[in-house]
Formats: structure tokens, sequence, C-alpha cells
């Protein structure tokens, strides 16, 4: 007997309605500290980019908005963080605690924008190809291949000198660039989920493709996919800021982690403040983000790290 | 003395929901050169307790004593316990496709299992008693399918594989375990004939766990059977067989389609299922599915005692002792103790 | 006749080359099987991995094409049916399935599950599929008020029951039960058996039951079928079948079975096979059990016995060389 032939709260009395899948997994993810700290710091995040516009009209400083005389030195240098100016202040005299809370919500709308849509094409691609397979799949496979092996700096350099640089164009870009990861295991595990019993029960009873594939098989994804997609939006935020960086992404004066970055490097032996705050918010975002799919993926399957070749083991295993 | 003596074993895995107690006071003896056979249906802790003697069970909380040879195992450190497995103590697992590395010959595995024990043989010689272990188990042409991987075998042949790997070292005691349940029906029968023989051509003592009461029919000097963690009734396999006293035992005889003489009619199954083993019911953990219980069942655990089925016949039941067999007599008897 | 399989074929292509593919050989997985099934009977289906069992009741539950052949459904010929026209035919045939973890979708409610059929076919709706639901979960011996739960908050052997109340629900005239109770310990596996029985007489069901373990077929079944590298090599009524076997294959299977009985364990004479079974890409010549037969001549390896004769009481068996009826 091995220790899943132990079945916990298998019969007997207990509760009518049953613990889902969903349940198990808050409770077990509950239990994950690094988890909760990491999805406190992402709702934290979210919420001080949404309440960006509050917090400038509390401090009274807005976004673009220039302080000559108490934002600069009399050198014309960034002033330090200080009572007025918590993350102290870039070239310009702005605030940079403003921009960079600003710049969140560029960055986050990017990250979740484009990986939903990622997401979103991923799985119905991913879905199509594993399930109807041959040439569909062949096709469908040839795609992803020629997406992921596209040179992503030379093919955003063409797009932007065409269309020019906005935030509409950087979302586009990273979803190209991300729905194809998303397919891929979308895609294995449809081939895998295909072959299971219960699917062929659905079949048996004569269901069609369309009800087989998003009542039977989706459900099964959506663990992957959402852990998939939590570990992406880092990615996509990371990518936005390059772009932004390069000039490539959002134009300032809009405020955006990337472009803040770009800004700041100038400065970094005068000002460490102006290189420094933006580059931690990044850091620090993209790694809650990171160590959240980590623990959703822990707490969604425990069985699931064949999926995925790094692992963070949090719990004593058996 | 016996070669193999266990003495109160407990064994639980604490999880996050709740203590799962998988053994829970478990006592039995090998002796050498002889077969005991393990049955019991899945959760009843047959596998859990010989794995946790041999320190395969990381994670658990161990309690107990398991005397081999006069060494007790639950005292060894993991160096000296992986001396022992191995060595004096074998183990046949159910799947030999998983028990084997897919990258290397089969005829390497055992090989580098002789030469980890016994360093002092030659690589010529590690081969030379290899080849002649594949040929004892009855794989045609050794000296070539030694160079084979494990995929290349049938599953048959895997299990062939598996076990002259467990007589390589000479061992005293061989733990198999459902060492059949992945075959079919032909190839079932060549196993066991096979474990049989070389089991009394080396004297070695068996223990062969399993759920299916046939395996056990044709090969077992004496049978414990398991259920939620404890023994409920030891006996020889005659007396198992034949004057059962134990409830359960006397259920699962009758569950087997073709065996009480109904056939074609309804069988007498167990009603309900196994208990989950976070919440075990109290006294006896069979009485919530027991057809003959009574008040004392649930109250009281009911120990291990002498029964009249045989000698050394012995059952956690608080039915008479004499309450044995399948017969009209022993029913009386039975149902006679439950009305007063 | 409910059910009249002709000569089914199933090959599935072996296919080799990356990037342009070509047809290398054929697995013969099932290779002309035929035979009849009566309405309220119980055929049992017993064989070794890899006979073929499984392919083919997936044939007949028009999950995978057939290679050749023709399966007749009371009296209207099913074979390879476009969905469209097999869908009213698979009201009337059912699947259970072997496996009670992997046979129910984990992350779906038991009661939308077992709704599944109804639903699909759109039989009823709201309140009613609720209703119905429940009764069925109590017909197969579960409470009807855990249809909110999940598959995995059941045991084995009531995940099982799922299985069956599935594919009751549509009141279906043939059930095909793929090795329904392999997967059950013993005391839970004799629970499902009378269960299927008692629904048999109940709903005059007609079973087609695939095992591989022969004293559970020989319990449910009327007629046994057995099944050996793609091939049905004895078929007739269970009893003879078992008492006196024909065909040398049934006769070593039924030897190598293990019986819950010391005495008849030390008593019988086991005909051990030797060697495994043979490829189903290349089989044997002639009779393909010819390689591992006891009783195998020269014509065995040259030309194939027929599975032939009126079937009376006694069955039939494709050999050569019969056993002797013992009496």
């Amino acid at each position: 007997m091995t220790l899943t032939e132990i079945r916990p709260g298998a019969v007997g009395g207990g509760p009518v309605a049953g613990r889902g899948p969903w349940q198990l997994a808050w409770r077990r993810i509950r239990t994950d500290k690094v988890a909760m700290v990491s999805g406190a710091v992402v709702v934290l995040l979210c919420a001080l980019a949404l309440a960006a516009p509050l917090i400038a009209a509390w401090t009274g400083h807005g976004p673009d908005e220039q302080f000559r005389d108490t934002g600069i030195t009399a050198q014309g240098l960034p002033v330090p963080p200080n009572g007025e100016f918590w993350f102290g202040t870039d070239r310009l005299g702005r605030d940079l605690f403003v921009r960079v809370l600003y710049g969140a919500r560029v960055s986050l709308l990017v990250g979740v924008v484009a990986t939903g849509m990622a997401a979103l094409v991923g799985v119905v691609v991913g879905l199509l190809a594993g399930y109807y397979g041959g040439a569909v799949d062949t096709l469908l496979s040839r795609l992803m291949d020629v997406v992921l092996s596209f040179p992503y700096l030379i093919f955003a350099i063409a797009v932007v000198s065409i269309a020019g640089p906005s935030l509409t164009a950087t979302i586009g870009v990273i979803a190209f660039y991300s729905w194809a990861a998303i397919a891929r295991v979308v895609r294995g595990q449809t081939l895998a989920l295909k072959e299971r019993e219960y699917v062929e029960a659905a079949r048996s009873m004569g269901a069609g493709d369309l009800r087989i594939m998003f009542v039977d098989i989706l459900p099964n994804l959506l663990a992957p996919v959402i852990v998939l997609t939590t570990l992406l939006v880092p990615a996509a935020i990371v990518f936005e800021s390059t772009l932004s960086y390069l000039g490539l992404g959002i134009v300032p004066p809009t405020p955006s982690w990337g472009n803040l970055l770009s800004e700041a490097q100038g400065f970094y032996r005068v000002a460490y403040w102006y290189l420094g705050f933006p580059a931690a918010t990044l850091l620090i975002t993209t790694l809650a983000f990171n160590l959240l799919g980590d623990g959703i993926r822990d707490a969604i399957d425990p069985r699931m790290e064949r999926l995925f070749s790094r692992r963070r083991r949090t719990r004593k295993g058996a | 003395m016996s070669l193999l003596e266990v003495t109160d074993l407990h064994v639980s895995f604490p999880t996050s929901d709740g203590v799962v107690q998988a053994v829970r006071g478990l006592s039995f003896r090998v002796e050498r050169g002889r077969t005991l056979a393990i049955v019991g249906e899945s959760g009843s802790g047959k596998t859990v307790s010989t794995q946790a003697i041999l320190g395969l069970t990381p994670g658990a909380d161990i309690s107990g004593t398991a005397l081999f040879d006069g060494v007790n195992l639950l005292d060894l450190d993991g160096e000296r316990l992986r001396r022992i497995r191995g060595a004096e103590i074998s183990v046949v697992f159910q799947d030999p496709l998983t028990s084997l590395h897919p990258l290397y010959t089969v005829g390497r595995q055992i090989e580098e299992l002789i030469r980890v024990h016994l360093p002092d043989t030659s690589r010529a010689e590690a081969r030379r008693r290899t080849v002649e272990l594949l040929g004892l188990v009855g794989i045609p042409r050794p000296e070539r399918r030694v160079d084979d991987y494990p995929h290349q075998f049938s599953g048959g042949m895997r299990q062939r594989a598996m076990i002259a790997m467990s007589l390589a070292l000479n061992p005293k005691l061989i733990v198999a375990d459902e060492p059949t349940t992945a075959l079919d029906a032909t190839v079932q029968a060549q196993i066991l004939e096979l474990i049989a023989r070389v089991q009394a051509e080396f004297g070695i003592a068996l223990v062969l766990i399993t759920h299916d009461l046939g395996v056990v029919a044709g090969m077992a000097d004496e049978v414990l059977v398991m259920y939620a963690g404890l023994a409920v009734e030891r006996a020889d396999r005659r007396t198992l067989y034949y004057r059962p006293h134990h409830p359960y035992t006397k259920g699962l005889l009758e569950s087997i389609p073709g065996s009480s003489g109904d056939r074609g009619g309804r069988l007498r199954p167990i009603p309900g299922s196994p208990p989950s083993l976070i919440a075990i019911p109290s006294g006896c953990a069979f009485h919530p599915r027991c057809p003959y219980a009574m008040p004392v069942c649930p109250a009281e655990r009911p120990p291990l005692a002498a029964v009249t089925g045989g000698a050394n016949h012995a059952s956690a039941c608080w039915l008479p002792h004499d309450a044995v067999g399948l017969g009209a007599e022993a029913e009386a008897l039975r149902l006679k103790a439950k009305e007063s | 006749m409910l059910l009249e399989v002709s000569n089914v074929v199933k090959h599935y292509p072996i296919t080799a080359g990356a990037l342009f593919k070509h047809v290398v050989g054929q697995v013969r997985a099932v290779d002309g099987v035929s035979f009849d099934l009566a309405a309220g009977e119980t055929l049992g289906l017993v064989g070794e991995t890899g006979c073929g069992k499984s392919t083919l009741a997936r044939c007949l539950a028009g999950l995978h094409p057939v290679t050749s052949g023709s399966v007749r459904f009371d009296g209207t010929d099913i074979t390879n049916l476009p969905r469209r026209r097999m869908r009213p035919y698979r009201r009337d045939i059912q699947v259970i399935f072997q496996d009670p973890y992997g046979s129910l979708n984990p992350r779906r409610r038991v009661g939308s599950i077992i709704a599944d059929p109804l639903v699909i076919h759109r039989v009823m709706s709201g309140e009613q599929l609720r209703r119905t639901v429940q009764e069925l979960m109590e017909r197969v011996g579960l409470n009807p008020e855990h249809y909110n739960r999940f598959p995995a908050e059941f045991s084995g052997g009531q995940r099982q029951r799922i299985g069956v109340a599935r594919a009751l629900a549509l009141r279906p005239r043939l059930i095909i039960c793929d090795e329904p109770v392999s997967a059950l310990d013993v005391s839970i596996q004799a629970q499902i058996l009378n269960l299927l029985k008692d629904l048999q007489v109940e709903y005059g069901l007609t079973y087609l039951f695939i095992a591989h373990d022969l004293s559970v077929v020989r319990h449910i079944s009327d007629r046994i079928a057995v099944m050996y590298l793609g091939k049905i090599v004895e078929l007739g009524a269970a009893d003879p079948v078992y008492d006196r076997p024909r065909h040398p294959y049934t006769n070593a299977l039924l030897s190598a079975t293990a019986v819950a009985d010391p005495d008849e364990a030390q008593r019988r004479r086991r005909v051990v096979l030797t060697g495994d079974v043979p490829s189903p890409i290349d089989p044997p010549s002639g009779c393909r059990f010819h390689p591992r037969c006891p009783r195998a001549q020269d014509i065995c390896s040259t030309e194939e016995p027929l599975l032939e004769g009126t079937e009376g009481t006694e069955g039939t068996a494709a050999c050569h060389f019969p056993m002797e009826v013992v009496v």
C-alpha cells in the first residue's frame, strides 16, 4: 500500500457539498507563508497603482508636474528622498514616487492585459492543436515554433517603425510572444487529457468535440494555465520595461518603469534613488509574481512539478 | 529465535488533513525458510508495515520493534539499514518497470548491486554470477539477455529479472510486495512457481504481501489478515480458508466469485467501504461493516487471541473462540453470541 | 439478436518517418471476430493483456472505427456510422470503464457527471434532471445528497457506482463493461457484481462483460468468449467452457488461475505455458497459439483453425486438435 491508497475523507459523513479541488488548493496555499506574502505584495501594488491619482492629489504632486524650486538642487540635480518627495525627484524635478506609481499602472496593465490575451489565444490554439491532432496540430505547432524562434527585439523594432511606439503596440508585441508558450503547454496537456478515460466516456455518450474540449478538458487545463499565466505576468512586465527602456515601448512623458530606468541611467552616480526605486519596485513585483505562481502551482497540484522544470520545495515531501 | 520478529509496530503519517494511522500495533514473526503471507485490501497497512521496517517510509512516525536475526531494524541508522536491505533482506515490488532503471542494462544493474555489497568481486565474476542468476530464474539465453535494457523485457521477464536481483546476495528473507498483481494469469502462475522454487532451493524465508487470496492459497505456510492497520486473524493456510474465525476473513472468502459454490447466484459482499485511516472506528475497526457486531465491539478493541480453528490460530474478535468455519454450526454460534 | 458482430477487424497502422510518414506495419489488435449477443444475456470476454478485448469493446462502442467487418445493433448496421447518425444508438449502447479513478472527470461534480448523458442527448434539464440524477444515485447505492461532491471524495467502489449510474441514465439496452471490477478490492468487487446483476434483471439489460479474471467472468456470464492475439479461440456456454475447455489455451488459462482454495490449488495440475504472448504486429502463422501449445502439430503452423460448427451447448473451439471431453 502506498500513501495514495490511503483515502482521507473518502467515506462517511462530512459536509454534503464537499470540498472541491479549488477549495483544497485554497486551503493549501493559505499555509504557504511565502505565497501569502507574495500575494499580499501583488495586491498592495495593484491597489497603489489604482490609487495613483488619489495619491497624486493627496501629495499635491502630479505625475508630470515639475517642481523647479523644491525638486531640483542648486546644481540642477535631482533631490534625494525627503519628507516631501519620498522617493526623491528626477532630473526635471518631478516626484519619483508618484511617477513610479503611475509607471506601475502602465506596467501592470501591460503585464496583465498582454498575458491575458496571450492566455486566451494560447488556450484556444493549444486546445485545437492537441485535440484534433494530425494536420491541424502540425500546422499550429509549426506556427508556435516560428513565433518562439522569432528574434523579438528585431520584431519589436520593425513593428514600432511601422506603427510607432504606443501602449497598444507594446501590448500587441508582448501578447504575440507569450501565447505560443501557453499554447505549447496546453497542447501537451490536451494530448494527455484526451486519452483519459473520462474523455472516452464522454465520447461514448455522444458528446461533440466542442463539449469535450470545453466541458471535459478545459477545466483540467485551468490549473496549469493559471500557474503559467501568473509566471508570465512578470516576464511581460520585464519585457515592457525592456522595450520602454530602449524607447520602443511607452513614450515619455507617460511614465513606465522601463522609461524611468532609461532616464535614470545617466544619474546613478549622483542620484542612487533615481535608478534604485524604479529598479527595486520592478524587482519586487516580478519576484512577488514568480513566488506567487510557484505557490499556486504547489497548491493546485503538488505533483505538477513534472510540467515545469523549476521547483521550489516548500513542504516536507513524502 | 525467529528470523524476523515484529512487535507492536505503529506507523503513522502526519498530513494536512490529519494523522493517517497506517499501522496501529502489529506483531508477527517470520521463521527461517518459511512463508508468511500478509493479506489485506487497499489501506489495510500491509505494505506500509514492511516498508516501515525496511526504512522505506520517509516522513512516517514509527514505533515498536522489528528484530531481524536479533538486531532491531528500527534502531539502525540509514547506512546500516541499507546494507541489510538488499544483502540480507531483499524486496520484490509489484511493478518491476519502476524499480529497474530504464537507462542501464538489466545485467549492469545486477552486477552493480553485487559489487556495491561485495566490493571484492571482480567485474568478470559479477557478470558471471549475473548470467547464472538470470538463467536460474528462467530467462532464456541469459548470456545474451544480460545486455538488454528493461524495456526490451516483457512484464513477466522483468519480474524474473527482479527476482534474480533479489537473489543476488543470498538473502535470508525476501519481501515480495504484490509480485504478480501487474501480470496476466498465465505469467502470474509462472512467477509464483518460480518464487516457490527458489525459496525452497535456497531456504529463504518469504513475506508475501498480496490482496489476492487466490495467490496465497497455493503457497503460504502461515497467513496474516490485516484490516485498518491491525492483524485481525492469523492461521496456517488451510485453517484460514476452511475454518476462519474473524468475520472479515469470512467476508473476504465469501466475496470471491465461485468460491462458496453459489455460482451464478448472488455473492455475499462485505457491506460498506474500508474506513478512512484518519478517522478509524473505535473498538474493533470492522464493527460498522460486521454483520455480527455486538455492543462490546465499538467499545473495546478485541485482542488477537487464540481460537480453535487449528494450532497457532488467533483472531481479534469478540465472538466465541470456537465459532470457526463457514458452516451452519459456526453460523449458529455467531448468531447466538450476537443475540445474547 | 441485439448485437451481431461479424468478422470485425481492427488494425492500427505503425508509421515511421518524422516528416513523411509512411506505414511500416500493422498492429493486428482485433483480427476477425464474430459473435452474437441476444437481448438480456451476458457474454463474458476473457483474455490476457494485449489480446484485443478492450480494443474490441471500444470498436463496438463506436469509439474507434473498425478496419473491416460489420456490427449490427438490433438489426441495423451501425458499422462506422458518422457521428450524427450514430447518436441515437449511443443512447442504447453505454460503457462502464475499468478505472474508477480515470473515468470520472476530477474537476466536475458527481451530479453533473451522472447527468452528462441526459444533458448531451437533451433528455431533460432543471429540477427534473436533478431529481433523476438523485434517483439514479439512490438506485446504485450512493447517498443522493452527495451529488454536489467531487469524485476524489469517494472510494473506489463508490466511484464505480457513479460510473454505473452514468451508464444507466439513458436506460440503454446494451452495456459494455470494460473490466469494471478489476481495479476494486475483493469485498467491493462483489458489491458491484451484485449491483450489475440486479440492474440486469430490473432493466432487462444486455451485457458484454470484459475481464481478465476468469472467476469473475464465470460468475456473471451466460456465455463466454476466450480471446488470444486478436481472435476468439473458444466460445460457448459458461459452465461447459470452464468445466470442459476444448481449446488448449482456455485450458492453460483456467489452470493458471489462482483459486482461493488450498486443497484445490494443490490438486490442480498447472499447464504452465512457455514463453510470452507473441507480438500482434507479426502474429504466428496458422494457429496463433501454436508456438506455445503443448498439443501443436505440423498442420497448426500452416493452417488456421476456424471457430466453426453450429454452436451447441458445448460451444466451439478454434483448434485442430481440441481437448477431449472428459466425462
